[in-house]
C-alpha cells in the first residue's frame, strides 16, 4: 500500500490531504475539510487534472493577444501538447467572452474559450 | 469647476465595485478615473483562473472577472474615463486629472474614493548588488508583456521571491517554452498560497529554495548569470553557499506596496504597517469625505475580498453623505502580539453596523488562538488551524460587541 500527501488546489485553504492507495485504487482520504477535497484527492492520485490558461494571437484587436481558458479541466500530462495546439491558433477581433476558439481540445472534451471580449482596433 | 457627488480614483476591481455599489444606493452623479486604456486594472493581465470563488461561486480568469464588473458598470451607466491620469488631490476633495481629450482638468466631489491599487517592490528596493543589464523585471511587468502585449521576456529564467505573481509566472513562462530554474525565497516559509506552490511549481518540477536569496547579478548588456546564496536566521547570506544559474531573465516577486502618493499629497494619515491610509469603520480616511479601499489600502491576496471591501467603502461613503455619521469618540484598532496589521484601524463609538476586520499574522501558526480585546476586556476568542502571513484573515465585530466596547481594540494571535 502506498500513501501520498497532497495539497488540494481547489481553493486558497490549501488543505493537506492524505491518500492511501492500492495500485490505482484509492482506499482512504483524510485531512480534507470539504467534499471537493476528497474528489480532488481521488482524481489527483490517479490522473491529475488542471484548467489551462494561455493566450492566442489576435489580429485587428485592441491588444496583440487574447487570453483563453479551457472550459473544463484537462490532464496535467497533456499540457505541453495542448500548448502546441493553442500556439497554432490565430483569431480575428471582434471576439466575445466565452466564444469557442478551439473545439474539443485534443479529444479531451474541453473547449478552449475566450476569457474576455475584445473589440476591433 | 465641475462638481460630482462622487469621484473614484482607479477603475480596477476596487473602483468598479465601489462605483456599482454607489449607483445601486442612489448615488447617480459619479465619475471613475482610470489611467489604463481600459477598465479592469491588474485583473486584465491575470489570465489564470481562481478568481471569483466567493463572489460568483465559480473559478473565473482575471479578465472574465473584470468583464462581469465592467458590464455591470455599463448597465448602470457609470462614466469611466480611461487613459486618464490623476495628478493631484487635496483635502478639499478637489481632484486634478489629465487626458488627451480634455487636457488638464480639476473637478470637485462630495466624496472621493481612493481605489488606486498597489505597485511592485523593485530591484532597487531589495538592493541586489551587481551590474545593470537588461533582463531584470518585476513579475507583474513580465506578466503584462506576456499576457497583454504578447512578448515573452526571456528563455532561461530565475525568480526571486515566492509571492503569488512570481509563482504564477513560473508556470506561465514554462508553458510558453521557457526554462524556469527555480524560485528563491528569503524567508523560511513561502509567501505564496499553498495551492500556487503546488500547481505552479510542483506540477512542473520547479525547485523552491527557501531561506535563499539572489546575492549578485552578472551581465554586460543582457543578464547572463546570477548568484544565489543560502541565508541564516539573521537573513544574511552565508558565505560558501553560493550557487550559480546561467539565466537571461530574473523576475522579482518580492512584495507589493499600496500606491499612496495621492493620499500623501492630500495630507491623509498613513499606517506605517500597511503603507496605506488609516481608515475608520466606514473606510473613511483622516480627511473627511475621502475614502480608501482595495490594494491601495492594504494588499489583498484574493480579488473577492477587494470587491467586498470596496462595496463596504462605498456604503460607508453613502452613510457619510446622508450625515448619519457623527464625529465623536473613536476607538483605535491595532495589531497585538503575532499580528502584523488590522484594517480598519479606527472604530467610531457611534458605529451601529457590524465591522469586519481584516488582518494578517506575522508568522505561521499551527493552531492559532485568536483574541479580540477592547481595553482589558476580552470580546471574543477563537481557535483556528494553519494561519500564515500569506493568507489574510477576517474577524467580525458584531453589533452586540459594539455595545460592549470599553476602549481601544487589539487583535492578537498566539499558538494554542
Amino acid at each position: 500500500m502506498e500513501e501520498k500527501e497532497l495539497i488540494c488546489v481547489n481553493c486558497p485553504m490549501g488543505c493537506r490531504v492524505r491518500v492511501q492507495l492500492e495500485g490505482n485504487t484509492v482506499i482512504s482520504v483524510t485531512g480534507n475539510q470539504c467534499p471537493r477535497g476528497k474528489k480532488y484527492a481521488e482524481q489527483e492520485s490517479i490522473c491529475p487534472m488542471r484548467i489551462l490558461t494561455s493566450t492566442v494571437t489576435v489580429e485587428n484587436g485592441q491588444h496583440r493577444v487574447l487570453p483563453v481558458i479551457t472550459s473544463a479541466e484537462i490532464p496535467l500530462s497533456m499540457m505541453e501538447d495542448a500548448m502546441k495546439e493553442i500556439r497554432k491558433v490565430s483569431v480575428r477581433a471582434p471576439i466575445t467572452m466565452d466564444q469557442v476558439i478551439i473545439h474539443d481540445l485534443l479529444g479531451t472534451g474541453a473547449d478552449v474559450i475566450a476569457s474576455r471580449s475584445m473589440a476591433e482596433r | 469647476m465641475r462638481h460630482y457627488q462622487a469621484v473614484i480614483i482607479g477603475g480596477g476591481s476596487a473602483g468598479l465595485s465601489a462605483a456599482v455599489t454607489l449607483k445601486e444606493n442612489g448615488i447617480e452623479d459619479i465619475l471613475v478615473l482610470e489611467k489604463d486604456a481600459e477598465a479592469g486594472g491588474i485583473l486584465q493581465q491575470c489570465i489564470h483562473n481562481g478568481f471569483g470563488l466567493q463572489t460568483f461561486k465559480e473559478q473565473l480568469s482575471g479578465p472574465a472577472y473584470a468583464e462581469r464588473f465592467i458590464r455591470k458598470a455599463e448597465e448602470l451607466n457609470v462614466s469611466v474615463l480611461c487613459g486618464t491620469m490623476v495628478t493631484g488631490l487635496n483635502d478639499r476633495r478637489e481632484v486634478t486629472y489629465v487626458n488627451p481629450e480634455e487636457g488638464y482638468v480639476t473637478v470637485s466631489a462630495d466624496v472621493v474614493i481612493l481605489a488606486v491599487g498597489c505597485y511592485e517592490r523593485s530591484r532597487g528596493a531589495v538592493e541586489i548588488p551587481g551590474e545593470r543589464p537588461a533582463g531584470i523585471y518585476t513579475a507583474g511587468q513580465a506578466q503584462r508583456y506576456l499576457n497583454i502585449d504578447g512578448y515573452l521576456t526571456g528563455k532561461n529564467v530565475f525568480i526571486l521571491g515566492s509571492g503569488d505573481i512570481g509563482l504564477i509566472m513560473a508556470r506561465r513562462m514554462t508553458l510558453e517554452g521557457a526554462k524556469v530554474y527555480g524560485v528563491a525565497e528569503l524567508m523560511p516559509y513561502s509567501n505564496g498560497l499553498p495551492r500556487n506552490i503546488k500547481q505552479c511549481l510542483e506540477d512542473f518540477g520547479i525547485p523552491l529554495y527557501l531561506s535563499h536569496t539572489v546575492t549578485h547579478v552578472y551581465g554586460k548588456d543582457r543578464l547572463e548569470r546570477i548568484e544565489v546564496s543560502k541565508v541564516g536566521k539573521d537573513l544574511k547570506p552565508i558565505p560558501g553557499t553560493e550557487m550559480y544559474f546561467d539565466v537571461d531573465t530574473l523576475l522579482l516577486s518580492v512584495g507589493l506596496i499600496p500606491e499612496n502618493h495621492l493620499a500623501d499629497e492630500a495630507g491623509i494619515l498613513m499606517d506605517v504597517r500597511t503603507k496605506g491610509p488609516v481608515v475608520d469603520d466606514n473606510y473613511m480616511t483622516s480627511v473627511p469625505g475621502i475614502f480608501a479601499c482595495g490594494n491601495g489600502l492594504h494588499v489583498h491576496d484574493l480579488v473577492d475580498f477587494v470587491t467586498l471591501e470596496a462595496a463596504r467603502s462605498a456604503l460607508g461613503a453613502v452613510r457619510w453623505l446622508k450625515g448619519t455619521q457623527t464625529a465623536d469618540k473613536v476607538y483605535k484598532a491595532s495589531a497585538g502580539q503575532g499580528v502584523s496589521y488590522v484594517v480598519p484601524g479606527r472604530i467610531n463609538a457611534s458605529c451601529d453596523h457590524r465591522v469586519d476586520f481584516f488582518f494578517r499574522v506575522r508568522q505561521n501558526f499551527e493552531t492559532a488562538q485568536i483574541t479580540m480585546k477592547s481595553g482589558d476586556k476580552v470580546l471574543r476568542t477563537l481557535k483556528k488551524k494553519k494561519l500564515m502571513p500569506s493568507v489574510m484573515e477576517q474577524l467580525p465585530l458584531t453589533e452586540k460587541m459594539l455595545g460592549e466596547l470599553e476602549g481601544d481594540i487589539t487583535i492578537e494571535v498566539t499558538e494554542a
